[in-house]
């Protein structure tokens, strides 16, 4: 593979105490693989081979199971993204309200298609599934946080304030 | 607008409603103390007699659930929150967890209780956040009034409480995905049987039962089974979280009683169709369940048995309204793009079929259509999803529902809209 990903030979968590906090929550070592991904990820901004290698340790067990998991859940992210991401969901009731607009939108903004970075790595543009969120479509999700019922002019704005 | 008296939302627009203070002043955690003076099979009993089927998805009756968990044996029992919102078109659960999020809780620690389970978790979809956070501290709170922990409100009743986000799988919103997904693997569901309740969580006794199922609990315990059963049709009863969403003036979440008209829904609730246009179609229960033509639709009752009559289901009642400029077509693209991207790949006809299913779709959208395609499009529903015929019960040729669940709509648009797909095909075969 390349290079994005493997150019960490080592990951630790920030927190121990956190890890440990994790750990006593559950029955058994493996079922702390989601949360410890995510907490990875909160640090590092995605999976890289490092961080696998750290949680298979943790949870005892084999790298490719972890890596099994990783890759494949849509929210971990196994290579660098922008500051920003966008992702813009793209299901039925967002569709039926304007989302394809608003993804059109952001391409013609940013000159990047869904996937891809700006190469100042502020935003990436992601097409995202249903995000339970469908009475106030069309939804953006940015980073943790929801944008619901967005038109192009308050997605401007949003866009503006991000820094 | 509706007579009926709200009951799980009654208080949603209450400022800080979501509170512990709040809960308690309106009577919240009041049933958890009258269960904690009964025996389990009591608990298991009276919800049974309750008739409360299932808000998740597949309507199945959750005292019976309950009462599958063995007794004996010495394995520890679980108990999981399915709160895993993820079925397009469906947002009940998230209003819940934001607005009355101790609901949930006293629901889960009664729940617990009549399972004699000892650790419960919340398995959240990994997008919710924001209710991530909240349910963190709602949890802390319930704690800290001694709702969980050792010795539950001076009893000897002892309940732990994890909540565990989940990150961006459809699939892990069907029990034993949830399961493999909590087991920190993939979310690949499990040949069933064993069914959870036997060989569930860490291959022990588990029920998995929805927010919204939950919910219903400390009213059914407070005010008994046959207050529950009044509301609605007797076979499955109660208050139901209707979401509306789509071609809709005020789209939302409406709390009614089960066998509400869906035209109610639609026309009253929802403020009738945008921009005075007509109604096309509607998906009554999330983009798995059959869609409704507007003649259907205007006539059936949002229930389980009135919708399985007409062969579509309730699901989770997410009703998505399409108006008349909705293209069929594309419409049902979307959908199919939606299972593409969300089958888990365990199972090769759900894995290769949806993809096929997306490729033809996407082939006749842009012109490229033939008139075979139609006809192929049937035939890889019903590799996927058995034959659809309800009264057969022909489930089977994936492991988990998913097959049914992409082959029911997609082969519903097919057959109720086929003019709107030879129209694509007409055009493109006159061209050449």
């Amino acid at each position: 593979m390349s290079d994005n990903n493997s150019h960490k030979d080592s990951f630790e968590y920030v927190n121990p105490d956190l890890v440990d906090n994790i750990l006593s929550q559950y029955p058994d070592k493996r079922s702390a693989t989601l949360p410890l991904l995510h907490l990875a990820q909160t640090q590092e901004g995605y999976i890289s081979n490092a961080v696998v290698d750290t949680v298979a340790q943790i949870t005892e067990t084999h790298p490719a199971e972890v890596m099994d998991c990783a890759s494949f859940y849509t929210m971990f992210y196994l290579r660098v993204q922008g500051r920003y991401i966008l992702q813009v969901c793209q299901t039925l009731s967002c569709s039926l309200n304007g989302a394809d607009a608003l993804v059109d939108h952001i391409t013609d903004r940013y000159g990047i298609g869904p996937g891809e970075t700006t190469p100042d790595g502020k935003f990436t543009l992601m097409k995202v599934e249903c995000l339970g969120s469908c009475g106030t479509a069309p939804v953006v999700q940015i980073n943790n946080d929801y944008h619901e019922g967005l038109s192009k002019e308050i997605l401007d704005e949003l866009l503006e304030s991000l820094q | 607008m509706s007579d009926f008296q709200p009951i799980l939302t009654e208080h949603i627009h209450q400022k800080e409603c979501h509170t512990l203070s709040f809960y308690i002043s309106v009577g919240g955690y009041s049933a958890l103390e009258k269960v904690l003076a009964m025996s389990a099979d009591d608990v298991i009993e009276l919800v049974k007699a309750s008739n409360l089927r299932g808000r998740g998805g597949a309507g199945f009756p959750a005292g019976v659930k309950w009462s599958f968990i063995p007794q004996d044996g010495e394995k520890p029992k679980y108990l999981i929150n399915n709160a895993d919102e993820s079925e397009p078109g469906t947002f009940k659960d998230r209003l819940l967890i934001n607005k009355t999020p101790h609901q949930i809780l006293e629901g889960m620690i009664i729940a617990s209780y009549a399972i004699g389970c000892n650790t419960a978790f919340i398995y959240i979809r990994g997008e919710f956040f924001k209710e991530y956070q909240l349910l963190e501290k709602v949890v802390a709170e319930a704690y800290e009034g001694n709702f969980l922990g050792k010795g539950i409100l001076g009893s000897d009743y002892d309940l732990d409480v994890v909540i565990h986000r989940g990150a961006g799988a459809y699939i892990c919103g069907e029990e034993t995905g949830l399961i493999e997904s909590l087991e920190g693997k993939r979310g690949w569901p499990r040949i069933k049987p064993p069914f959870p309740a036997i060989e569930g969580y860490l291959k022990c006794p588990t029920v998995v039962n929805n927010v919204e199922t939950l919910s219903n609990l400390p009213h059914i315990i407070n005010r008994g089974p046959e207050w529950f059963k009044s509301i609605g049709p007797e076979k499955g009863p109660g208050p139901k979280l209707f979401c509306v969403s789509g071609n809709v003036n005020s789209p939302g979440v409406f709390e009614e009683p089960m066998g509400i008209p869906l035209k109610d829904l639609i026309f009253d609730l929802a403020g009738g169709i945008k921009d005075g246009n007509e109604l096309k179609a509607v998906f009554p229960g999330g983009s798995s369940s059959a869609i409704l033509t507007a003649e259907e639709a205007l006539s059936v009752n949002m229930d389980f048995d009135s919708l399985a009559e007409i062969k579509t289901m309730l699901g989770s009642a997410g009703v998505i309204v399409m108006d008349e400029k909705v293209d069929m077509v594309q419409a049902c693209l979307n959908i199919a793009r939606f299972y593409a991207h969300e089958s888990c790949g365990q199972c090769t006809p759900c894995r290769e079929g949806t993809a096929w299913l997306v490729k033809i779709l996407t082939r006749i959208t842009s012109g490229d259509g033939n008139s075979n395609d139609i006809d192929m499009i049937l035939e890889i529903t019903d590799n996927i999803g058995g034959l659809i015929d309800f009264s057969k019960g022909s489930f089977g040729k994936t492991i988990c529902p998913f097959g049914e669940a992409v082959a029911w709509p997609v082969r519903s648009f097919v057959e109720k809209f086929e003019n709107n797909f030879r129209q694509y095909i007409s055009q493109e075969e006159s061209v050449t």
